[in-house]
């Protein structure tokens, strides 16, 4: 085959991509009991997917209460109404209706398939578990049993306890500090007391987002809006409050007897709301997020072989913005990798992007955009997503031209902005050789 | 059980038939098998090519060449340098990537739908053309290492399985890891990977499936342009791997690490996989795992571990019948605190015990098929999956008339035929029951 063809033929697709757009319709659908939802329909199979997103999660847990958000999501499908966790178990299975209840820092998610053929039932049952829970005592022990392996499993594992000492070192007293799941002794001590209340804290009218995709119309999903939320509270406890952000540059090394030490990294972040989010994004890309393409990945993995897997995050969350990356290596290697990471860091700050980068990764972002939208069920969470970041439908049509309109200069300044190499903290999980605790 | 009535029973599924996906096949001149699916949604093509060559098909001692050729596939041909195949999918916009299994090794790239043409050009060119050198392949060697690193070494369940595997296979290479053995890994060299490579990867040994916003004729015609020319390997070895022989002996194992937080028991049994034109007794073994354990709080184990007695805080039974050899089917108890890993065995023994007496509830086994029907509508939101469903089948001895008729052999399943198949797997000489559980003098804590 010759080289020629295929550069030629690389190049004529290259200009193709760039007019790509999603190809979705968004409906703003608001329900007759004044729920706003939007809604992409698609009549080919029989379902539909539904987001919901009740905002504040976790994080909106009671002083010395940690996880019972997380424990009260986890006892939505452990019985409600009339029926006791098989009851409604077996009820949601007759149905062959699908619903995942999840407790993140920002949002409680739940998330459904539901068959056009029985939907109305489903809605039903879906309805039961957010606004009837039980808490039944033997759900609270068996779920808390479950919850309580979890946290066990967490802390025996390096790359969570990274992640969890990073948290805890960056963010004091906030609850972005723990992991939502709350600690052997938090969850141990929580009442079905606490659990209602948590239930009364986080699942409100006043903070929820909804997007669906699938067999249904606006007016069906008008109807099936106020069926789901009408009676919910109003309002539940006060959105949390910023986080400081109290880490410094440096290193952090967890003792811990395993062969491969694992890493995560980072500093301060940019929100997302930020007018150059997207000079960072592009700048990202090419830092390392961009698989194989990534300068981290090109110098970590494929020119030393130091690693898996390396990769460095944009990270906005709703309360404190982070730059964030991970990395795992030998534990004889990862001082190695460190370094690396740390060159890395320091020539993109200092000099951002080449033009071909940028005309790469330009390309890559705004081609593999309109890719995301290629099913009920991945539409429904990126319109939900959208919602929870404050963007507006329209901008599925606009992003691109958007990240098209990132200039080199742009990249190099804000690449100096978002990169604090001396500020860059690793928190190393593992007996790594010749790394220690600073400061 | 105590049977639940409910409201809600008028409102059951009818088991409507799903309209199936649209799927054409056909075959090349050179033995290149292709499967196009068509789902016109989103302007989104899926290429996958699929190779019947796997870990389990890999020489004595060179444990984990099969994957280690799969990173090295990115590494060049005689047109592109190490690391172009990626980056021209990424300027098209596209993602790709590779993984490994026992019985296959596939590539593909998800790109929009009118870069089909370049993905086909560049995976047919690095189907004959690979080239490597010495350097890239020592490189990529440590990047494995890693890789076990990652996913077994840092992890005792990871390796407790591998051990486990090893255990449950006697004679049939599926008893070696995918990643490989670490000693053996470490000695894999360019050559190896280059001999794998010229034996095993040509079109008369491989399945092409697109599938997404394609015309079946257009895929046909790019194939034929871009495959179409390849050479057919004339040396492709007889796919007859060492088989197991009849299995006499119950097997043991405990492995205790430090790092283990949660301790657990695994059994599997060797069990029958599906064949072709012979799926029936995989499908009742694919009800009796939901059955034994699916979703926790219906389901027999569930039911008798978690709820009833409480012995057990997670409970699992797991079945996959795609598998070109024997296969197994595995139960898991994670037993409640203060609870031994004896007595969770012994519960679990009870519990199978009492199923295999009192037979399975009907509510449950309707609810199950109400559920398959679902399944079949639900997994048409993602043309990935059923291309991979496609390209997984047919690398493991089946064929599409096999992948399509499932779900009416599914369909068509008693609740006779799952004790049946119960009573013939469920049998300890096949059977490998593992412990995972910490050293003895921290084992203090469990309790706590």
């Amino acid at each position: 085959m010759s080289m020629v063809r295929i550069l030629a033929i690389a190049g004529l697709a290259l200009w193709l991509a760039l007019p790509a757009r999603a190809a979705i319709e968004i409906q703003e659908v608001t329900s007759p009991g004044g729920i706003d939802a939007w809604l992409v329909e698609s009549h080919e199979i029989p379902f539909v997917a539904l987001e919901i997103r009740f905002r504040g999660g976790a994080s909106l847990d009671a002083p010395d209460k940690r996880g019972a958000i997380n424990l009260m999501t986890a006892l939505l499908e452990e019985g409600s109404g009339e029926m006791d966790a098989r009851a409604f178990v077996r009820a949601r299975d007759a149905l062959a209706a699908s619903f995942r209840f999840d407790a993140g820092q920002d949002a409680i998610s739940v998330s459904a398939r539901m068959l056009t053929e029985n939907r109305d039932a489903a809605v039903d049952l879906l309805r039961q578990a957010l606004h009837e829970p039980r808490f039944d005592a033997d759900a609270i022990d068996r779920v808390r049993g479950q919850v309580l392996a979890n946290i066990r499993s967490d802390a025996k594992d390096p790359g969570t306890i990274a992640a969890q000492t990073f948290d805890r070192l960056a963010f004091g007293d906030h609850p972005y500090a723990s992991a939502s799941d709350g600690t052997e002794e938090s969850v141990a001590a929580l009442t079905r007391d606490d659990l209602v209340e948590a239930h009364a804290r986080v699942i409100a009218r006043d903070r929820i987002h909804v997007a669906a995709a699938g067999d249904i119309t606006a007016e069906e999903l008008g109807a099936l809006l106020d069926r789901l939320f009408n009676g919910l509270p109003k309002t539940g406890a006060p959105l949390p409050d910023r986080a400081a952000y109290a880490l410094d540059g440096g290193v952090t090394v967890v003792p811990f007897d395993t062969p491969q030490s694992s890493a995560v990294f980072g500093h301060e972040g940019m929100e997302r709301d930020h007018p150059d989010f997207f000079a960072a994004y592009v700048m990202n890309e090419v830092l390392g997020a961009g698989g194989f393409e990534s300068r981290l990945m090109k110098e970590v993995r494929v020119k030393r072989g130091l690693t898996y897997g390396v990769y460095s995050y944009i990270y906005p969350m709703d309360y404190a913005a982070l730059m964030l990356g991970q990395v795992a290596s030998a534990n004889n290697r990862m001082a190695e990798a460190i370094s690396v990471i740390r060159d890395e860091w320091a020539k993109m700050a200092a000099e951002g992007v080449t033009e071909q980068e940028l005309e790469d990764v330009k390309t890559y972002l705004t081609g593999a955009y309109p890719l995301r939208f290629d099913g009920n069920a991945p539409i429904a969470r990126i319109l939900v997503g959208m919602q929870m970041e404050g963007l507006s439908p329209d901008y599925v049509n606009t992003r691109n031209d958007q990240i098209m309109a990132v200039t080199l200069e742009d990249v190099r300044r804000v690449a100096g902005e978002v990169l604090q190499p001396d500020r860059l903290h690793f928190v190393v999980v593992g007996r790594p050789e010749g790394l220690e605790t600073t400061n | 059980m105590r049977p639940i009535r409910l409201a809600l029973a008028a409102l059951l599924v009818t088991a409507l038939p799903a309209r199936a996906e649209t799927v054409t096949d056909f075959t090349l001149g050179n033995g290149l098998e292709v499967v196009v699916i068509e789902d016109h949604r989103a302007p989104v093509v899926v290429q996958m090519v699929w190779y019947r060559v796997g870990a389990a098909d890999e020489p004595a001692g060179k444990s984990g060449i099969a994957h280690f050729l799969e990173h090295l596939m990115f590494k060049g041909t005689d047109d592109l340098g190490p690391g172009e195949f990626s980056a021209i999918v990424q300027a098209n916009g596209g993602s790709d990537n590779a993984f490994t299994s026992w019985d296959y090794t596939a590539y593909f790239q998800r790109v929009a739908a009118d870069r089909l043409g370049l993905m086909m050009e560049i995976e047919a060119d690095r189907m004959r053309d690979l080239r490597l050198a010495d350097g890239d392949v020592l490189t990529e060697r440590a990047v494995i290492l890693e890789e076990r690193n990652q996913r077994t070494e840092n992890d005792p369940g990871a390796l407790f399985s591998e051990q486990r595997r090893a255990a449950q296979y006697q004679n049939h290479p599926y008893g070696i890891p995918i990643i490989g053995w670490k000693h053996e890994m470490e000695g894999l060299t360019r050559a190896d990977a280059l001999a794998f490579y010229e034996t095993y990867y040509a079109p008369n040994n491989a399945i092409l499936v697109v599938a997404g916003d394609v015309d079946p004729d257009e895929v046909r015609a790019l194939a034929e342009e871009h495959y179409g020319p390849l050479a057919p390997s004339g040396a492709l070895p007889e796919r007859a791997r060492p088989q197991e022989p009849p299995q006499l002996a119950e097997r043991r194992l405990k492995f205790a690490d430090p790092r283990v937080a949660q301790p657990y028991v695994l059994r599997t049994y060797l069990a029958p996989e599906r064949d072709p034109g012979a799926q029936q007794t995989a499908a009742a073994l694919t009800y009796l795992a939901q059955i034994l354990g699916g979703e926790g709080a219906n389901s027999v184990l569930g039911d008798k571990l978690q709820f009833e007695a409480r012995t057990a805080i997670y409970t699992s039974a797991f079945y996959d019948g795609l598998s070109l050899d024997d296969t197994t089917f595995g139960l898991v108890v994670v037993p409640a605190p203060g609870v031994g890993l004896d007595e969770a065995e012994a519960a679990l023994d009870n519990a199978l015990a009492e199923f295999l007496a009192e037979g399975i509830d009907p509510e449950l086994f309707a609810t199950l098929k109400t559920q398959t029907h679902a399944s079949e509508i639900f997994s048409r939101d993602s043309v990935q999956g059923l291309a991979r469903r496609y390209g997984a089948a047919l690398t493991s001895g089946l064929t599409v008339e096999d992948v399509q008729a499932w779900p009416d052999i599914l369909q068509a399943v008693t609740p006779e035929d799952v004790m049946e198949a119960a009573r013939d797997v469920l049998n300890r000489s096949n059977a490998v029951t593992g412990w995972l559980e910490r050293p003895a003098d921290e084992r203090t804590e469990v309790t706590q």
